[in-house]
């Protein structure tokens, strides 16, 4: 079990957790858009650059296989963390970053290019993308550029009032040939049915592209038993460095895709005029890695599973809905989303913008996200331009959230609305 | 329990901009218009310009949605630009925005700025700037397309 005193336990283990802003004792609660680090990943990254650094897949000294050895165990650290083989997990720098691998290596079917193998990925007009009216940005807007380039229609599933998708509506049909999905989604903290839109998916022959960056650090997560054919997710969200995220494919598409970014690293044999190309995931990793981060991000996967992804999953659910429901009970103040959710909640102050919401807050050190969290359409469908959200981690206290409970109870009397 | 510097920020001045929002509403007869939005709130305002025949300015109009310091802002730059010359409104432009960028040390002058020096809290909060700048961006290429057209 994970609970409260488990979290506090924990605290000294996040240095930053002991800092003050604006006078006030740190309560952070953004965790949804970048998670605080704790000493072991730190450790473990500067150790290797201390003790480590060296070339990697290329060089034959003793610290090159050293160093070689450790990037490749950290990649078997990602892969068991989410069911994986360590050959389905392509290192990128970010989960923006995975989709336009994705979208780029099906264009660059499309083009051609891959050749019958590739035939899969092709898009051409008649073709649908569908993607849902909660996506990120950057599982939205690769998308709408990858049907400019192919002439596919893009068609978006819509949602209920209480933010569960419409998959009544048969966006998802036979001319579907991918859907992209998140799994939870980073403002209303609704877990989508992959399993059920898979099921869709795939009986018309569609591949299912899976934004995981709110899932992989809050959920167990096995990817191949959820049948996703793609997933993205990023490590600074999972007590991971920036610069580091993760695609994972299921073995025979990444075998079958064309690569996205190409040069060093990434090739068999180079003539002037063409080349040939390594097996993923070595394909899809042009250039020189972001070693030490992955490294990190191999290190914060341990650290995780040694807390237990199914008690921290637990932990945040009580912290979710303590939130959630904290926050409905205050007058004026709406929350996205149903009560069920995993550990955050974006919510509308009534007569007072989310900006002036999030200054209130900061005066009193609790630092929220305020804005459209990258989602513009999912606001604009609940009428809203901006929403302050409140995010939990392993770290975050019972008495954070009620602090956050209470500060947000106070913003409508500061600003003279009632 | 808030701070000094939060209610510095929040003057029930801006508050009652905020509120009372002069200048809002579409009105005919504008010379030009700039639309400005800020990416990470999502908030707008849309910005026209009247102008007299000796190029002058004679009122702003303004429509949008956002934070109490850019809809406050909007409402004082409103107030500030009736009946001015084109070369105070640069001269107040340039004022407003080197206090924008003070972080907190700015000295406004009031005789230029009037209302506007009570933005001068929001210097401080450099997140928070981009907000006060919003309409002022605006008129900066309102006036600017004015010229062009």
């Amino acid at each position: 079990m994970f609970d409260n005193a488990s979290a506090l336990a924990l605290r000294d283990q996040f240095p930053i957790l002991s800092r003050t802003v604006n006078g006030q004792p740190l309560v952070y609660l953004d965790s949804a858009a970048t998670s605080q680090k704790p000493l072991a990943v730190l450790d473990a990254e500067r150790e290797f650059v201390l003790h480590d650094t060296a070339a990697v897949h290329r060089g034959a000294h003793t610290m090159a296989g050293e160093a070689t050895e450790i990037f490749e165990n950290a990649r078997v650290a990602v892969a068991e963390f989410v069911g994986a083989r360590s050959d389905e997990i392509v290192w990128t720098s970010n989960a923006t970053e995975g989709i336009n691998l994705v979208a780029y290596g099906m264009s660059n079917a499309s083009l051609g290019r891959g050749g019958s193998a590739a035939s899969r990925f092709r898009l051409g007009e008649g073709d649908e993308i569908v993607v849902t009216e909660m996506e990120h940005h950057s599982n939205l807007v690769p998308w709408q550029e990858l049907a400019f380039r192919t002439g596919a229609t893009l068609r978006v599933i819509g949602l209920h009032d209480d933010g569960s998708l419409r998959l009544e509506d048969g966006t998802i049909g036979p001319r579907t040939r991918v859907v992209a999905v998140t799994h939870v989604s980073n403002v209303l903290g609704i877990i989508n049915p992959i399993a059920e839109i898979v099921a869709l998916a795939h009986a018309v022959g569609a591949l299912v592209v899976l934004d995981a960056c709110q899932s992989a650090p809050h959920l167990p997560l096995d990817l191949p038993a959820l049948g996703v054919d793609f997933a993205v997710f990023s490590g600074h969200k999972m007590l991971g460095p920036t610069g580091i995220g993760v695609l994972y494919g299921r073995r025979e598409l990444l075998e079958a895709l064309p690569p996205f970014l190409t040069g060093g690293s990434m090739i068999t044999v180079v003539e002037l005029d063409h080349s040939e190309y390594l097996p993923p995931p070595a394909r899809f990793e042009a250039g020189t890695q972001r070693v030490s981060q992955a490294v990190a991000l191999g290190e914060a996967t341990r650290y995780l599973t040694r807390i237990g992804m199914h008690d921290l999953a637990a932990r945040e659910h009580v912290l979710g809905q303590r939130l959630a429901a904290g926050l409905r009970e205050i007058a004026g103040v709406t929350v996205l989303g149903p009560l069920e959710r995993v550990g955050l909640a974006a919510f509308d102050v009534d007569g007072v913008h989310a900006h002036d919401v999030g200054q209130f807050l900061d005066d009193r050190g609790i630092e929220v996200r305020v804005g459209h969290h990258c989602a513009q359409p999912l606001h604009r469908r609940f009428g809203i331009t901006a929403t302050t959200r409140a995010s939990a981690y392993l770290y975050t206290t019972d008495d954070e959230v009620d602090a956050a409970i209470a500060a947000v109870a106070d913003v409508r009397d500061f600003f003279g609305v009632s | 329990m808030e701070s000094d510097s939060l209610r510095n920020l929040y003057q029930q001045v801006i508050l009652d901009h905020a509120k009372s929002k002069h200048g809002f509403g579409v009105q005919p007869g504008s010379a030009a218009s700039s639309h400005q939005v800020n990416p990470t709130c999502g908030d707008e305002v849309t910005l026209h310009v009247h102008l007299a025949d000796d190029g002058g300015i004679t009122h702003l109009s303004w429509v949008g949605q956002g934070c109490s310091i850019s809809t406050a802002a909007a409402s004082i730059l409103s107030d500030l630009m009736v009946d001015t010359s084109r070369a105070e409104a640069t001269q107040r432009i340039d004022a407003f925005r080197e206090l924008m960028q003070s972080r907190g040390e700015g000295e406004p002058d009031e005789e230029l700025l009037e209302d506007a020096v009570v933005l001068s809290g929001v210097s401080r909060y450099v997140t928070r700037v981009k907000c006060a700048m919003l309409p002022w961006v605006a008129l900066e290429a309102a006036l600017a397309s004015a010229d062009a057209a």
